[in-house]
C-alpha cells in the first residue's frame, strides 16, 4: 500500500503556490500557515498566496543529506526573507553554491522534492533560486 | 479549420533547464565523428526537474502575460512523452500549483512530438465552442536517448505553455489551423521501455517530411497563403537540418525560419519543440505580423496553424520572463554529470 498521501495532500496549497495565512486582527503574515499569531496572539486568519519573491537571509550546505533526499547531496538550503515578511527556510536549486550571497534577490519555483521510494508517490513543492533580478 | 468564435493566444510563456551538454561531448565518449553533428548542444534537466514542474514554470509565465485569474481556465492540457507517471495525470499537479484546481477540465495528451500542439487544437476548440473562455495548453518534454543512440545527440528538455481564449483579449489571432495524420510507425516506446525505438532513415522521408509538407500545403492552399504572406514560421525541429529543408522545399526564406529556430541551442524538446520556437518569435514579433507554426509527431502526424500579432503583445510580452531569458541562463556539464541528472547511473 502507498504510504504518507493523506499528509502530503494535506499540504499541497502550501506547498505547490505557497499559501500562508494572514492575522485578522493584526494583519501579520505567516508562512507555513500559524494557528495562533506570533504578534498579537489572535487565533483568526485568512489565507495568504505568497508572491515567492524575496532575498537570501542565510544559507549552507548539505553534503550529508536526510533520508530521502541522499540522491541531490551535496546541496543548499536557505531561509529567505519574504517580501511580505516571513522567512521560510528552503532548499535552493539552479545556482552554483559560489554564487550565493546574502542579500540577493530570489524567487519560489515548484521542484520535485524527493520520491517515497522506486514505486512512491513523487513529493512536489517549492524551492528558490536567485531571480537574476 | 475555424472555431465558430474568434480564438487566440491570450499568454504564453516558455522554459528550458540551465543545464547544457555539447553534442561533441557525447562524440567524444562514444568515438563519434565531431564534424556533422545533428546539433550544437542541448538541455538537459536537473535532478529536481520533470515534465510537471517544467510545467508548472512554463504555464506561470503563460497566465502572468494573460492577466486572468487562475479560477476562470476550465482546462489544463499537458501534451508530453515523458510524463512522470505511467498513471496519475501531471495535468492535476499543474492545475494545482496555478490554483486553477476545482471546476476545470484537466488531462494529458500523447502524440510523440506533436502532443502539444494537439492540446492547443482542443483549447481553441474548446474556447471557439464558448463550452470555455479559457483553456491551458502546454507542450513539455524530458526527452531520453538510450546512450549511443544517434537520439542522444538530440533528446532536449523544454517547452511552452499556450492560455487560448476570446479573440477581443488575445495577444495573437487565430486565422486558422488543419491537421494531418496517418498510422507510420518511425519512432516509438512500448509500455514499460525506457528509452523509444525509431526507423533511423525512415523518420525522415516518409514520416517528418511527408506529413509536415503535405499538412503545410494543404492549409496554405485552403487559406489562400503564400509563403510571402507569413513574417515568421516555425517548423518541428528534431535537428537543425530538416526545419530548413522542409521550410526551403515550402518555399520560405531562412530570415522567416531563423527566429524560432532553437534546436542547436536546447536540442529537440519534442512536444515542446514548435511551441517553445514560438514564443521566441511572439517575444520578438510586432502587431501585424502573420505568423506559421507547423509540428511535426512520430506516429504520425502534423498540425498547422496561422496567427496575426496584436496591438497587446507590446505591453504584455514583458510580464513574465522571455525565451531568451532561458536560452542565456547556461550552464554546460560533462557527460559524467549528464549521466548522473538522467539517471544513466548504476550504483554499484
Ligand atoms: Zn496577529
Amino acid at each position: 500500500m502507498a504510504e504518507n498521501l493523506a499528509p502530503n495532500w494535506r499540504l499541497r496549497e502550501q506547498r505547490y503556490q505557497l499559501v500562508g495565512n494572514v492575522c485578522l486582527k493584526c494583519g501579520a503574515k505567516h508562512f507555513p500557515p500559524r494557528q495562533v499569531c506570533t504578534e498579537c496572539r489572535g487565533a483568526e486568519f485568512e489565507p495568504f498566496p505568497f508572491s515567492g519573491n524575496g532575498e537570501l537571509y542565510s544559507f549552507t550546505t548539505l553534503r550529508q543529506a536526510p533520508s530521502g533526499f541522499e540522491d541531490f547531496a551535496p546541496y543548499a538550503v536557505g531561509m529567505i526573507k519574504l517580501d511580505e515578511g516571513p522567512l521560510v527556510e528552503a532548499m535552493l536549486t539552479d545556482v552554483n553554491q559560489d554564487d550565493l550571497e546574502i542579500g540577493m534577490r530570489m524567487e519560489m519555483v515548484t521542484r520535485k522534492i524527493r520520491a517515497e521510494g522506486e514505486r512512491g508517490l513523487l513529493i512536489y513543492g517549492y524551492k528558490f533560486r536567485p531571480s537574476g533580478d | 479549420m475555424k472555431p465558430k468564435r474568434d480564438v487566440g493566444i491570450v499568454g504564453y510563456g516558455a522554459y528550458v533547464p540551465r543545464y547544457r551538454i555539447k553534442a561533441s561531448e557525447i562524440a567524444r565518449v562514444w568515438g563519434g565523428a565531431e564534424e556533422g553533428m545533428p546539433i550544437e548542444e542541448k538541455a538537459v534537466p536537473g535532478l529536481d526537474e520533470d515534465t510537471i514542474t517544467m510545467s508548472v514554470e512554463a504555464a506561470r509565465n503563460a497566465m502572468a502575460r494573460a492577466q486572468i485569474n487562475a479560477q476562470v481556465l476550465r482546462a489544463v492540457w499537458v501534451g508530453s512523452e515523458s510524463h512522470p507517471y505511467a498513471v496519475k495525470p501531471s495535468s492535476t499537479v499543474v492545475a494545482e500549483a496555478l490554483g486553477a484546481s476545482g471546476a476545470t477540465l484537466a488531462a494529458d495528451w500523447q502524440f510523440a512530438c506533436k502532443a502539444g500542439t494537439e492540446a492547443m487544437q482542443a483549447a481553441i476548440a474548446l474556447v471557439g465552442s464558448e463550452m470555455a473562455d479559457y483553456a491551458l495548453a502546454i507542450g513539455m518534454d524530458t526527452a531520453q536517448g538510450r546512450p549511443h543512440d544517434a537520439l542522444e545527440y538530440t533528446a532536449g528538455a523544454g517547452g511552452a505553455a499556450y492560455v487560448m481564449g476570446p479573440a477581443e483579449n488575445a495577444l495573437a489571432v487565430l486565422e486558422g489551423s488543419y491537421s494531418y495524420v496517418t498510422d507510420t510507425p518511425d519512432f516509438f516506446r512500448r509500455t514499460h521501455q525506457y528509452y523509444p525505438e525509431h526507423g533511423n532513415r525512415f523518420t525522415g522521408e516518409p514520416a517528418y517530411f511527408a506529413h509536415t509538407l503535405q499538412a503545410t500545403r494543404n492549409f496554405m492552399e485552403r487559406m489562400n497563403f503564400t509563403p510571402r504572406d507569413f513574417q515568421w514560421a516555425i517548423f518541428h525541429q528534431p535537428n537543425a537540418k530538416f526545419p530548413l529543408q522542409a521550410s526551403a522545399q515550402l518555399g520560405f526564406t531562412r530570415d522567416q525560419i531563423v527566429p524560432g529556430l532553437l534546436v542547436n541551442r536546447i536540442g529537440n524538446t519534442y512536444a515542446g519543440a514548435s511551441l517553445i520556437g514560438m514564443t521566441n518569435v511572439l517575444d520578438n514579433a510586432k502587431p501585424g505580423d502573420r505568423i506559421l507554426l507547423v509540428s511535426f509527431g512520430s506516429g504520425a502526424g502534423s498540425d498547422v496553424f496561422s496567427y496575426v500579432v496584436t496591438d497587446k503583445i507590446v505591453e504584455r510580452r514583458d510580464l513574465a520572463k522571455r525565451t531568451a531569458w532561458y536560452l542565456a541562463r547556461r550552464e554546460l556539464i560533462d557527460y559524467a554529470l549528464y549521466a548522473r541528472f538522467r539517471n544513466k547511473l548504476v550504483m554499484n
